[in-house]
């Protein structure tokens, strides 16, 4: 276990580290102390090595991610793993608002809640919330999966595209162009492994699932004002 | 009683077109009542605004003397990303070529902006929708646009590109987000894209996970930390508060500032967008000089400038402004043979005539270049569109170091403002260039108006 202590070695020293581990790196376990709310911690990794975060992150934490997992034990600021490829990130506590955005693969998993924004423009992640969701969440999402075992706030979806959500308590409401839809099997089966990945102690049953209308697709004059 | 009745050969009222009601404005409002759509169209304001030929070059005199033709040294090189980045891009001349989006663009069309500007010993840039092998591979240096519709973007790409330019706006449509319709989403496209095919894709207007320039600056922060704070950071504005967005730009970290005016191409926004939004680039340059020149930063942050750029007395007026580069879209398209007369059978087919062609969001582009159609793909050979590209940007550099010269400068860079004369009023007081046959603009400090 390397340890890296942010508060004294500084970001560029852990972000430079980061980087430098190779594919078959057999230092793959990181522990970063003294976090601080810093910015942009362990931002652009591209390994398969385990991070650990002992503390609260500001804004970014794991931007743009591929391979690695990152676990934060504490909250993160806006925008963790914003545009992540693959890997994981797992956040202990809450997320401010923007988490998982422009997301293209990997998980994200939130155990407490998220704010607004949540999975904005996703393009494939899959982003998992133990509690619940703010406002305009999955908004123009693109692709990918939102599973909240909470509740979602106001414009759920709003001009989304092809992500699914799944919401097992209530949505303020729905945004443009996004509507329930039937879970059919094939959805509470995609469910049940998100659940599990997730650690999530949920019943695929007690979920509805969100997702485009498919109105907006074509520019029709009737539908921008 | 009197007889009203015009009799043979007395003089009558001839009809009179109303300057306000003109026949374009009338036949918009048909156009608008028959289809319930406003119009939308690639290509940049088409109304005249104050531009760079309201200025003038005053050239040597007994007080200056000039540089010998073609045989004194005149330096064209410009440095961008001096700030912060650890490699900072060196071209070769100030004309670089501005982001145009893989999917507006074809790809053949992206390599051959790429092959032309390397030839050239200058940059060309990405845009919305991503980065393409091709583009890559054929580009010597490659800036890679950070927009808010992040489609295509990836850390591989960032870390692959040669500077990162964050689009906060476009002189075309400061404010809007982009737009491009179903029938040019091909395959490729959409996956790039991530979108189905064959649906409008609309880009959006604000980035998705930062909002105002406090923000701004750690996104900028997080960027740099991804790529070792290498690469220099551009910040992309639209002309539209030149003097803050320049400030707020430097304030959030930028290596670059790249300012475009409202003349500047895009690849479709509405038509009312286009030309009632943003301030023409003359009006910008100066304003954010100011800003840099305040802060201390003129030179130490690059500016580049964009928006109806056409030639070498254009790049050199941008420069004695106070520029450190230039940006061209539409010129170069048109070097690869947009709006081309050759075509003009194909122009008179939709409705139009080379030079007013500007459906580009369509995808039937007669020259090939805006379209996703492989038949008219294959009208533009990327390798002879790069050559002309390359001839182009080298005749714009001659036309800017004749000037210069003329000005007795031995680097572009050298031009400044007491080279020009303006020739309206507006130009005057948009550049305080003084009033030709004066020593005066509006507003100058001591005088009364
Ligand atoms: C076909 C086309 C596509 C464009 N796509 C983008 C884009 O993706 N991103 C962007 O920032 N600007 C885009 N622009 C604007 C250019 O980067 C640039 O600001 C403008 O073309 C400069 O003005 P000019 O065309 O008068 O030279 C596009 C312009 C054109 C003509």
């Amino acid at each position: 276990m390397q340890t890296y202590d942010l508060e004294a070695d500084g970001l560029r020293g852990l972000n430079a580290s980061l980087h430098a581990q190779a594919q078959d790196t057999n230092q793959t376990a990181w522990e970063i102390v003294n976090p601080k709310g810093s910015h942009a911690i362990a931002v652009g990794l591209d390994a398969p090595i385990e991070v650990s975060v002992k503390g609260s992150t500001g804004y970014y934490c794991a931007g743009m991610n591929k391979q690695a997992t990152i676990h934060v034990f504490g909250s993160a600021g806006p925008g963790v793993a914003e545009n992540m490829m693959s890997g994981t990130v797992i956040v202990e506590g809450d997320a401010s608002q923007c988490a998982g955005a422009t997301g293209n693969g990997g998980t994200l998993i939130i155990k407490g809640n998220a704010s607004s924004r949540c999975g904005i423009s996703m393009k494939g992640i899959d982003i998992i919330v133990h509690g619940s969701i703010g406002h305009m969440s999955a908004f123009m999402a693109q692709s990918g999966n939102l599973v909240v075992c909470g509740d979602a706030g106001e414009a759920l979806g709003d001009s989304l595209y092809e992500a699914r959500l799944f919401v097992r308590g209530s949505v303020k409401s729905l945004g443009a162009d996004c509507v329930e839809k039937e879970m059919r099997p094939e959805h509470l089966t995609l469910l049940a492994e998100l659940l599990d990945r997730g650690g999530c102690d949920a019943k695929p049953e007690d979920f509805k699932r969100y997702g485009s209308a498919r109105q907006l697709y074509n520019f029709n004059i009737d539908n921008a004002y | 009683m009197k007889d009203d009745t015009p009799s043979a050969g007395t003089p009558r009222t001839v009809p009179v077109q109303s300057e306000t009601w003109s026949n374009q404005v009338n036949a918009e409002i048909r156009r608008a009542a028959a289809t319930g759509i406003y119009d939308i169209r690639g290509g940049g304001a088409k109304r005249k605004v104050p531009h760079f030929d309201d200025l003038l070059f005053l050239g040597a005199s007994i007080s200056r003397y000039p540089l010998e033709g073609y045989r004194e040294k005149c330096e064209t090189s410009v440095t961008l990303g001096t700030r912060f980045a650890k490699k900072p891009i060196e071209l070769k001349i100030p004309v670089t070529i501005a982001g145009m989006s893989f999917g507006a663009l074809s790809g053949p069309a992206k390599e051959a902006l790429g092959r032309g500007a390397t030839l050239a010993g200058t940059s060309t840039t990405t845009g919305d929708g991503g980065m393409t092998p091709e583009e890559r591979g054929h580009s010597d240096k490659l800036v890679y646009q950070y927009l808010p519709s992040r489609y295509g973007m990836n850390p591989d790409d960032l870390r692959r590109a040669d500077a990162i330019e964050i689009v906060v706006g476009q002189g075309a449509k400061p404010g809007g987000g982009g737009m491009l319709l179903g029938q040019k989403i091909s395959d490729r496209v959409a996956e790039m894209r991530n979108l189905p095919k064959g649906i409008d894709q609309r880009s959006a207007c604000r980035h998705p996970d930062w909002t105002g320039p406090d923000d701004l600056e750690i996104k900028i922060l997080e960027l740099r930390e991804i790529t070792a704070w290498e690469k220099p950071i551009y910040i992309k504005v639209g002309g539209a508060r030149p003097y803050f967005d320049t400030t707020l730009a430097v304030k959030a970290g930028a290596d670059v500032v790249v300012l475009d005016g409202m003349q500047g191409g895009t690849a479709a926004t509405q038509d009312v967008f286009i030309e009632h939004v943003g301030q023409p680039i003359l009006a910008c340059i100066r304003e954010a000089v100011r800003a840099l020149e305040d802060l201390d930063m003129h030179r130490e942050v690059q500016l580049i400038v964009s928006g109806g750029i056409r030639h070498g007395a254009d790049v050199a007026k941008c420069m004695a402004l106070g520029a450190d580069a230039v940006a061209i879209g539409t010129g170069a398209l048109i070097a690869l043979g947009d709006n081309d007369p050759r075509w003009e059978g194909d122009y008179q087919k939709l409705g139009t005539t080379a030079g007013a062609y500007d459906d580009w969001h369509e995808g039937n582009d007669p020259a090939g270049i805006t379209t996703q159609n492989p038949d008219l793909m294959a009208r533009l050979d990327p390798l002879e569109g790069g050559r002309r590209l390359n001839n182009y940007l080298k005749v714009m550099t001659l036309e800017a170091q004749t000037i210069a010269r003329a000005c007795g400068k031995n680097h572009l860079h050298n031009l400044e403002p007491e080279d020009l004369c303006a020739l309206t009023m507006e130009a005057a007081a948009m550049t305080h260039i003084p009033l030709a046959g004066t020593d005066w603009y509006p507003g100058k400090p001591g005088s009364t108006f």
